[in-house]
């Protein structure tokens, strides 16, 4: 177990820069999951902690000791790949036996510790069958207890839940957690799905471009995302955007489009203040939003058409048209909203976040 | 499959594929029926009286025992055996290395040799003899199975490193790396998992090697003279056509039996040839 410190690290291939200035601090037994698009980096900079890719500039160090030098093997890490890299020539056994019998260990030891990692995972019945008769479910588990029985000082996970089906992924989720429950091994996760960063990472971190764009735990990005990406990236359905302009009238702060009018809260005036007479980026999550009713202040409701409604069981989302913008709006599952119809909606006003045009930073 | 009417099937499936098949077979049935034909049904002209060249109701092993016997057809067989294995050993063990290399190694012009591996072998064999036969001569090689040893792997080793190579692309590098996150290091990942996943690839380049070797003909022509030397193509067709006269008998069953350990190897490894040509690696 260890801590693993990534300073002003860079990656650059011919003419891509594909990893800018990453400075990250992972704490013993935590784990942290990096997000993003595809291309964004997180792949390129976990590829750079196992050693399978040379570093531009900057420096990792593992358990205080810099590594950028040692190859892959001295790093005391152990990798999990999206394709699982099983050997397809050997049987569970061997490929889960392979690591410790690379680092000579005697051979009652491997038994011991593949028999632990086997129960661990349930897969004490496979150990003698080749990966080719396995399905992907328990290809998952062989690559994760090839990676145990090592007990490295750092698990790599490379998404390695993006060749299951949908529900065995909701399944390998918790096991996963689980696991890390269990072993307390500070652990590296890269993933492009935002549902698994946030249920996975003790903290997460989200990359775009090669840049990291927040640190933080999973709800410290859902509440305060340091930048439209974020509040994009994060939520599902994603946050609503709008384009704003902030007004002041009669001593308070006003976010007007063309549909929308609404009394920017007390406790965010003073942020907003200096954006008065300009145009900014309204955001509103879907479930923030809701139908009005009586108790609604008309400052901070607006109108809407219904386009969509899609009935999720446990909520509704509406696809609405405001003015000239669609907003999806997750209201109460006894919601009778039909196609066509126009209603009210009403807004949260502790959870509006706003925008700067230019930096797309939050204001 | 082809869908729709049965007579469709037949004429775009069966028709088709019955005279492909006929085309293929057809000269060995015709080396098969000439070794066991006796000469007097052989040189008999076309418009003798019972004339009937596709079959013979007379089969013997005169021309086999003839071949066995009075030529030194063994020992072509057995200097055949020494140079194919001797060549394709060392074409596979550079091909291997030099596939891999160019396939898993970054650098610096390592597209150009590969295409540059590539060109050799596109010189044909025919201009290439003529500077190797210097070569050969300043050896002092000449007549000697090193002559061949030595010279095959010159189309042999782009041959097999561009299959290699092929195969090599198939397998996925994470196979390698997980490998080396476990502890192994290049040359054992190599060793251990790399090399036992290619050996699809590993056996058809091989086997392609060898049926090479085993056919060449004007190396073997050129760079050995005494009979004694000589391989199966080389020495059927010298020794066996004296002057004007062909033994068509014993020249077929040189032929027959020559192309025997050709067939063995390709029906023995054909799985592992086939799937080595498609080039799959299942996880």
């Amino acid at each position: 177990m260890a801590r693993v410190a990534m300073r002003s690290l860079n990656k650059k291939y011919d003419e891509v820069h594909a990893v800018i200035d990453v400075n990250l601090d992972i704490h013993d037994q935590e784990f942290v999951v990096l997000v993003g698009p595809s291309g964004c980096g997180k792949t390129t900079t976990l590829r750079m902690v196992a050693g399978l890719e040379s570093i531009t500039s900057g420096h990792i160090s593992i358990d205080e000791k810099i590594v950028n030098e040692l190859p892959p093997m001295d790093r005391d890490i152990a990798m999990v790949f999206q394709n699982y890299a099983l050997y397809p020539h050997m049987s569970v056994y061997d490929n889960m036996a392979f690591g410790l019998k690379m680092r000579k260990f005697d051979k009652p030891e491997i038994a011991k510790r593949v028999q632990e990692a086997a129960e661990i995972l349930g897969i004490e019945q496979l150990l003698k069958r080749k990966p080719r008769q396995l399905s992907g479910g328990q290809r998952q588990r062989v690559a994760l207890g090839r990676a145990i029985v090592r007990h490295p000082q750092v698990f790599l996970f490379d998404e390695p839940l993006s060749n299951l089906d949908a529900k065995l992924r909701v399944q390998m989720r918790v096991e996963l957690k689980k696991l890390h429950e269990r072993l307390g091994t500070t652990a590296i996760y890269v993933t492009h799905d935002q549902v698994e960063a946030m249920t996975l990472g003790d903290r997460v971190v989200v990359m775009k471009d090669g840049l990291v764009q927040q640190v933080g735990d999973p709800m410290e990005l859902y509440n305060e995302p340091a930048n439209r990406f974020v509040a994009g990236f994060i939520g599902s359905p994603a946050m609503n955007f709008a384009a704003v302009r902030v007004a002041a009238e009669n001593g308070s702060l006003w976010a007007e489009s063309e549909g929308i009018r609404i009394k920017v809260p007390e406790s965010m005036q003073k942020r907003v203040e200096p954006y008065a007479g300009k145009e900014a980026t309204l955001g509103i999550r879907p479930e923030d939003l809701h139908i009005a009713g009586a108790g609604d202040p008309t400052d901070l409701t607006f109108d809407a058409a219904v386009e969509v409604v899609e009935r999720l069981g446990s909520e509704i989302l509406l696809d609405v048209a405001v003015g000239p913008t669609t907003m999806v709006a997750s209201v109460e599952p006894t919601a009778t909203a039909k196609v066509h119809e126009k209603l009210r909606l009403a807004i949260n006003p502790e959870r509006l976040h706003f925008f700067d045009n230019e930096t797309e930073a939050a204001i | 499959m082809i869908e729709g009417a049965p007579w469709r099937r037949w004429i775009f499936f069966y028709v088709p594929v019955t005279g492909f098949v006929v085309a293929l077979l057809f000269p060995f049935y015709w080396m098969i029926i000439t070794t066991v034909r006796p000469d007097r049904e052989l040189y008999r002209p076309w418009n003798a009286p019972n004339y009937a060249p596709f079959w013979t109701m007379h089969p013997t092993l005169d021309h086999v025992r003839d071949l066995l016997t009075t030529t030194l057809f063994s020992t072509w067989m057995l200097n055949t055996m020494i140079i194919s294995l001797a060549a394709t050993a060392i074409s596979l063990f550079c091909g291997l290395l030099a596939g891999y290399a160019l396939s898993r190694l970054k650098f610096p012009f390592a597209g150009m040799i590969g295409t540059g591996i590539f060109i050799t072998y596109l010189v044909p064999q025919t201009l290439l003899f003529i500077p190797l036969s210097d070569i050969i001569r300043n050896f002092k090689l000449g007549d000697s199975p090193w002559a061949l040893i030595l010279t095959y792997p010159t189309f042999l080793i782009p041959f097999c490193t561009w299959l290699l190579m092929g195969y090599f692309k198939s397998i996925p590098k994470e196979l390698e790396e997980c490998a080396r996150i476990d502890g192994a290091t290049r040359w054992k990942a190599m060793l251990y998992i790399i090399f036992p996943v290619a050996i699809p690839g590993i056996l058809s380049a091989g086997i392609f090697a060898f049926t090479l070797s085993w056919n060449e003909f004007i190396y073997a022509l050129v760079f050995l003279s005494s009979p004694e030397q000589k391989t199966v193509p080389v020495g059927v067709t010298s020794e066996l056509v004296r002057g004007d006269v062909f033994y068509w008998g014993e020249l077929m069953a040189g032929a027959l039996l020559g192309s025997i350990p050709v067939a063995f190897v390709y029906s023995f490894f054909v799985e592992y040839y086939v799937s080595g040509i498609t080039g799959s690696v299942k996880g």
